[in-house]
């Protein structure tokens, strides 16, 4: 299977703080590989240096055979093809949901109104939003913001989506209809990568589970393995610690 | 009796009264606008995010003293100071006579520029985290980050406080008296020397004056509502 991207040798540190030692990890067309582990243990800033809003601080981005951390490499470029769906969700606040969705393929693919509309139409139509176009985002709830900022990143029409932990700031009573959204993607075979707490939707939906622990990949594999038969000291802890609550 | 002589100052002078109360808005409206122009650039140039290394480090760190030296100058001392230094000095320095309402709507400029710079500064650092990094991560630089998505935002928020401007900038033309720009307090003193009935003069002028700056307070805040859009929306129905 192709790969899509490449870590090599990722490394992170904020100052003296080191956030991420040697990170290597590979995620294939059509795959859903989720990430877990402990708060803290350096998931969401490895998602985050995937699409570069960190900069790492050494190794390879391997983007299609390129190395995206290459002066030369247009960052930009590269971050129209990587969806991002974020905790706090983070739509764009002066526009209404339909415009979230459409000022990215018009202002950076130079689509005309009537396509990026109809695309945008389509996923609206997807994550059950297409009946609230005119909302503005204060007027939503964060369920529906959410499944929005999913419709957002799709109308781009990338080659990855990324989630980071899109289920954490929401009420118990939202998280269902997000994961429901989630599911039907990664059924569709859309490739993703979810930094995630939610175990249930880790071991049906993943392909692939990465666990991290302080900074590195503690354990790699698909769930069956991850959840049922860990190898790793650290990944049975950690199981232990998040199933028994 | 005062009130009949109010009368009588304001039916004989009206003219005068409605010119000098122009020029009052005037100077008030160009020196807000284009300070406000000022602000923006200069806040949006102060919040770039600094550069890791090289030239770029060097020439953003360079402009941002300037424009630090800038706002604190004209922060830090009076705008009737401002007016004499700048009227009389380019004069001095340069032998131009320039025109005293040019000089006024200058001076008002600038000075509304250095407070705008750090209203827009607090208003684009007043944005959440989040709206800069999802604009980044749908692959748009900092430029179009700035003028679709952070800047709009931006300049909502703070129109309430370049209201504020507006109506200090029309209270503040007073002090430009002295460099003789006919505007309404310089006006009104010119009436009330005439009659030396400096009371029921300057009673017209501060009518005047409460006029002006409660009508801008209507018109800002109907230009808020309209900005901020309906508080509902309504249901698409159509199938697309």
């Amino acid at each position: 299977m192709e790969k899509i991207i490449d870590v090599k040798h990722l490394s992170k540190s904020f100052g003296e703080n080191v956030v991420l030692r040697d990170i290597n990890f590979s995620v294939h067309k059509g795959e859903v590989v989720c990430i877990i582990g402990s708060s803290g243990s350096g998931k969401s800033t490895l998602l985050r240096c995937v699409n570069l809003l960190e900069t790492p601080s050494g190794g390879e981005i391997i983007y299609k055979g390129e190395n995206i951390l290459d002066d030369k490499h247009n960052v930009y470029k590269y971050r129209q093809k990587l969806g991002m769906v974020f905790q706090q969700f983070n739509l764009f606040n002066n526009f209404n949901v339909l415009k979230n969705c459409t000022i990215g393929p018009m202002k950076l693919l130079k689509r005309s109104k009537e396509e990026a509309e109809a695309i945008a139409m389509k996923y609206l139509k997807l994550v059950g939003m297409e009946q609230f176009i005119n909302a503005k985002p204060r007027q939503l709830s964060g369920g529906q913001k959410q499944r929005v900022a999913i419709a957002r990143a799709l109308s781009m029409e990338p080659d990855v989506m990324l989630f980071d932990e899109p289920t954490s700031a929401l009420d118990p009573e939202m998280v269902g209809e997000v994961l429901k959204v989630m599911k039907e993607l990664a059924n569709s075979g859309l490739t993703m990568l979810v930094v995630t707490h939610e175990m249930d939707f880790a071991k049906e939906v993943s392909d692939r589970v990465v666990f991290m622990d302080q900074g590195v990949i503690a354990e790699e594999g698909p769930p069956e393995q991850i959840f049922n038969n860990p190898h790793q000291e650290r990944t049975k802890e950690f199981l232990k610690r998040i199933l028994r609550r | 009796m005062s009130f009949e002589w109010i009368i009588r100052i304001a039916t004989e002078n009206w003219p005068l009264f409605l010119r000098g109360a122009g020029i009052t808005l005037l100077i008030a409206i160009i020196g807000t606008i284009i300070g406000a122009f000022i602000g923006l650039v200069i806040g949006v140039i102060r919040t770039i995010p600094e550069p890791e290394r090289g030239l770029k480090k060097i020439l953003l760190k360079v402009t941002n003293f300037i424009l630090a030296c800038y706002i604190e100058f004209f922060r830090g001392t009076p705008m009737m100071v401002q007016a004499m230094v700048i009227y009389y000095g380019s004069a001095l320095a340069f032998g131009v006579d320039i025109d005293k309402l040019w000089a006024a709507i200058i001076i008002v400029s600038i000075n509304t520029g250095a407070y705008m710079a750090e209203i827009v500064r607090g208003g684009i650092i007043s944005i959440d985290k989040g709206q800069f990094e999802a604009a980044h991560a749908i692959g748009m630089n900092h430029f179009q980050t700035m003028t679709t998505i952070v800047l709009p935002q931006a300049i909502r928020n703070i129109l309430p406080a370049t209201g504020n401007e507006f109506i200090i900038n029309i209270k503040d033309t007073s002090v430009l008296n002295v460099i003789a720009v006919s505007e309404l307090f310089f006006t009104t003193n010119s009436i009330a020397g005439s009659n030396f009935r400096y009371f029921e003069a300057f009673s017209i002028a501060c009518l005047l004056y409460l006029v002006m700056t409660f009508t801008v307070t209507r018109i800002l805040r109907y230009m808020e509502r309209k900005l901020d859009g309906p508080e509902t929306y309504t249901m698409n129905q159509m199938q697309v």
